[in-house]
């Protein structure tokens, strides 16, 4: 993990997951973030570990993964720029189920949980606002899981 | 011109159709049911036996007046004869690596059906119309209907129509078109007479041969009003109008789990339905690599057919019963310019349930 | 009674005519193309009836070029007792043919226009000839994406064409797998999530659509999302066609033959019976 030069404010403004965001909880968010770049092929977490960040991605893809017997990991689903990756810092106890691997180099923002954490214990409102739009992200990541597992394609043209 | 023949004539009708080279199928007493059968002779046509038909229910009694043609619709139409229930379409044999097909010729044997109800006319003209008018056409079929007569008798003898409903399906109890001949039977007292009119030139040549009288405004105005009585006293009813649209906007009506409740898929209804067209195609194969392909009736009520990798589309009674009851009074509209249900009742005598379709599309009616 | 004879169609209706065999090609585990002598034109999306001497006869979409009227491309996924037989023909064999039969995906409508094909798994057959129509006739067509989903990379139907289509077609193409093992680095997850990628502009492109009703189903509800009006939305569906001429009466959706009325619909068309159950 290296940091870049990108303003955090810059990329926070720009992300789509913060559209319509309130400035003022923008701004309070900013001193969480960190720029944050992935090379090719590098881990961003591992299952088990400890769950400290969310990452918004800009560039680059992440494979959701499960590590699997002889080294072939089994790849769940693909974070794309424009959407988050991770909501383990949020959950108890704060460790990563999945693995997450950047399939391209990446680069983004990591908000750093226990940061977070401590900010909306004291502000619901702030709190609300960033679990309405978690919950976005977690009905459209369960709703493509679901197709996923009705196995769509199976069904051919006999 | 309409003429005037007693019984004696009617039987030389029918032989005068064998002398011409038709297989003449006229209705006849068998399995304790009056059906169409081939073969027929002047004596074999059930004089004085009628029936009685309610849902569920079928009888035959005798009514003590001689009447031919003194009976409602048939358990089956003679549909058979023009659409076999099972039929090779063609055989096929190995020849090295590719086969050589063997396409049997069309039949031509010459059928003249008598007694044919305006229901059942009507419904065979709709079948034209799925075989014949599309697309593509059907040339085994085509080939049977070329060679095909018909001697209608219309509905003139029984008031209480038991469980037909024609005269609301606009298809009858009088014959229409489709016919060659049509005949009315009169029984007022001691007389016994048909009322008979040619509708095709073959009908008239044929008529030509019979001894008759040209008829006389009595006996005209006898025929019209007997038929006008049974179109008028008829219970059951449908009303049509709309009903496509009704029927195509039904599919989530609560009646169709109420009905398929009911419904045994027992396919019995589209077994007797005259209009009924769903074949099933199937190939077999021998060990000396000729292989056939025969074509039989199916039933959209079966699981099979509805079949698609992965499941059947329609798999409960519900869901077959509405597809069957759609189509008939609904869809079949679009799809052939016509109401596929001509009203002759007989998938409500023949409802092992009683389901009477009437009756469904009027709950349906009053829930929209 | 005399009937007219409209059209003298018999071989069609009746007969399967013998079609001699070219060559057979494995394109994944459970998927061969067939290639057979040329029976002239026919229509992007349009299915053959093909017949197995004593087995049967089941319905098959054409796969090649609509332009290449000297061969006849079939792809067959062995699933059942018929396509197990037609997969295991080999070349210099005859396989029956009747056809082609149905409605073709609307290349004359899209013309001048971004084209947006959205398909998963052996869906990717019928459509095939509309994308080689595509590239045969470039500069009819706006931007044109491909989205391509499959259950697992190997599954994936085509693939070593995928590049030519992207250079020498100028199609985008995108794929997605729904799991992936080892060393895939292509996405995961299912084909509706590629709509908001495309760069055919989805909002007035014409949307072709193959797969099984659900994926279908959510396609659709992918494209209205990003403004697609449905008007553009061309669907091909499935039912039990036996006939291929509208006579047996197996494959109805509604008012609608499949065979004859199909298999490619304007989703309009369909969406009052596509959309209920059971039906």
């Amino acid at each position: 993990m290296t940091q870049t030069q990108g303003s955090v404010a810059e990329l926070l403004k720009n992300h789509p997951f913060f559209e319509d965001f309130a400035e003022k909880y923008r701004e309070s968010l900013l001193e969480c973030g960190r720029p944050v770049s992935f090379k090719k092929g590098e881990e961003v977490f591992l299952t088990g570990e400890q769950a400290n960040d969310f990452f918004l991605i800009n560039k680059g893809r992440v494979a959701i993964q499960v590590p699997a017997s002889g080294g072939n990991p089994i790849s769940i689903q693909t974070v794309r720029p424009g959407s988050v990756l991770g909501w383990s810092w949020l959950i108890p106890p704060h460790i990563w189920r999945f693995d997450a691997t950047a399939l391209d180099d990446v680069e983004g923002v990591a908000m750093d949980g226990r940061c977070l954490r401590g900010k909306v214990e004291v502000d619901h409102e702030l709190a609300y606002e960033l679990l309405q739009r978690f919950t976005r992200v977690m009905a459209d990541r369960l709703e493509n899981t679901r197709i996923q597992l009705l196995d769509i394609y199976g069904r051919g043209n006999e | 011109m309409s003429t005037v023949m007693d019984v004696q004539a009617v039987y030389t009708l029918i032989d005068s159709l064998k002398s011409d080279g038709y297989e003449v199928v006229g209705p006849r007493l068998r399995d304790k049911a009056l059906g169409y059968v081939a073969g027929t002779n002047g004596s074999d046509l059930p004089a004085g036996l009628g029936d009685d038909q309610s849902p569920g229910n079928y009888r035959t009694r005798d009514r003590g007046d001689g009447a031919l043609f003194g009976f409602r619709s048939s358990p089956q139409s003679w549909r058979r004869w023009i659409f076999p229930p099972n039929a090779e379409v063609w055989s096929a044999r190995r020849d090295n690596d590719s086969f050589v097909v063997d396409t049997s010729a069309p039949d031509s044997m010459k059928v003249a059906v008598i007694g044919a109800r305006a229901c059942d006319v009507a419904a065979l003209t709709i079948q034209d119309k799925v075989f014949l008018d599309g697309q593509f056409q059907d040339p085994a079929y085509k080939a049977r209907r070329e060679n095909l007569l018909i001697v209608a008798v219309n509905c003139s003898l029984d008031a209480d129509s038991n469980t037909c409903f024609c005269a609301s399906m606009g298809t009858g109890p009088r014959v229409q078109a489709g016919h060659d001949i049509a005949l009315t039977e009169i029984i007022e007292g001691d007389k016994h007479y048909f009322v008979a009119d040619a509708q095709t030139d073959e009908g008239s040549r044929i008529l030509e041969g019979i001894s008759g009288a040209p008829a006389g405004t009595d006996e005209v105005a006898a025929a019209d009003s007997a038929i006008s009585n049974v179109a008028d006293s008829m219970g059951r009813k449908v009303d049509a109008d709309g009903l496509p649209e009704l029927m195509n906007e039904s599919y989530e009506s609560p009646r169709w789990t109420v009905v398929g409740e009911r419904c045994l898929s027992c396919t019995s209804c589209t077994m007797v339905c005259p209009t009924c067209f769903c074949t099933n195609i199937e190939d077999s194969g021998d060990l000396n690599g000729v292989a056939t392909r025969t074509r039989s009736w199916d039933s959209c009520f079966t699981l099979r057919h509805s079949h698609i990798h992965g499941g059947a589309i329609r798999n409960t009674n519900k869901a077959r019963y509405r597809q069957w009851a759609i189509h008939k009074m609904g869809t079949w509209q679009e799809q052939f310019g016509t109401s596929g249900c001509v009203g002759c009742g007989r998938c409500i005598t023949w409802c092992p349930s009683g389901i009477d379709i009437t009756e469904e599309v009027t709950a349906i009616r009053e829930e929209a | 009674m005399t009937i007219a004879t409209k059209q003298n169609l018999e071989s069609i209706v009746g007969a399967p005519r013998p079609a001699k065999i070219l060559s057979v090609d494995r394109n994944t585990d459970d998927v061969w193309t067939l290639r057979l002598e040329g029976q002239g034109a026919f229509g992007p999306g349009q299915f053959n009836m093909l017949y197995v001497l004593g087995v049967g006869e089941v319905p098959i979409s054409i796969s090649g070029s609509p332009g290449k009227t000297d061969e006849l491309l079939h792809t067959v996924r062995g699933v059942g007792g018929v396509t197990n037989a037609i997969t295991s023909l080999k070349a210099g064999q005859s396989v029956g043919v009747r056809g082609p039969f149905g409605t073709s995906w609307p290349m004359a409508a899209a013309k001048g226009r971004d084209v947006v094909i959205v398909t998963g798994g052996i869906g990717l057959a019928p459509l095939r000839p509309a994308i080689y129509h595509i590239i045969e006739n470039r500069a009819d067509y706006g931007k044109v994406s491909l989205l391509y989903g499959a259950r697992t990379p190997k599954e994936m139907l085509y693939a070593d064409e995928f590049d030519s289509w992207r250079e020498t077609g100028d199609i985008e193409v995108l794929t997605t797998v729904d799991a992936a093992i080892g060393a895939w680095d292509g996405d995961v997850g299912v084909v509706t999530t590629l709509i908001p990628r495309a760069s055919a502009d989805i909002s007035d492109a014409v949307a072709m659509i193959c797969g099984p009703e659900v994926m279908t189903r959510f396609t659709v509800a992918g494209l209205a999302e990003r403004n697609q009006s449905k008007d553009n939305i061309y669907v091909s569906l499935e039912r039990n066609m036996k006939c291929g001429t509208a006579h047996c009466g197996h494959c109805q959706l509604g008012p609608k033959f499949v065979c004859k009325d199909g298999p490619v619909f304007k989703f309009t068309d369909v969406a009052h019976w596509f959309e209920k159950r059971e039906v």
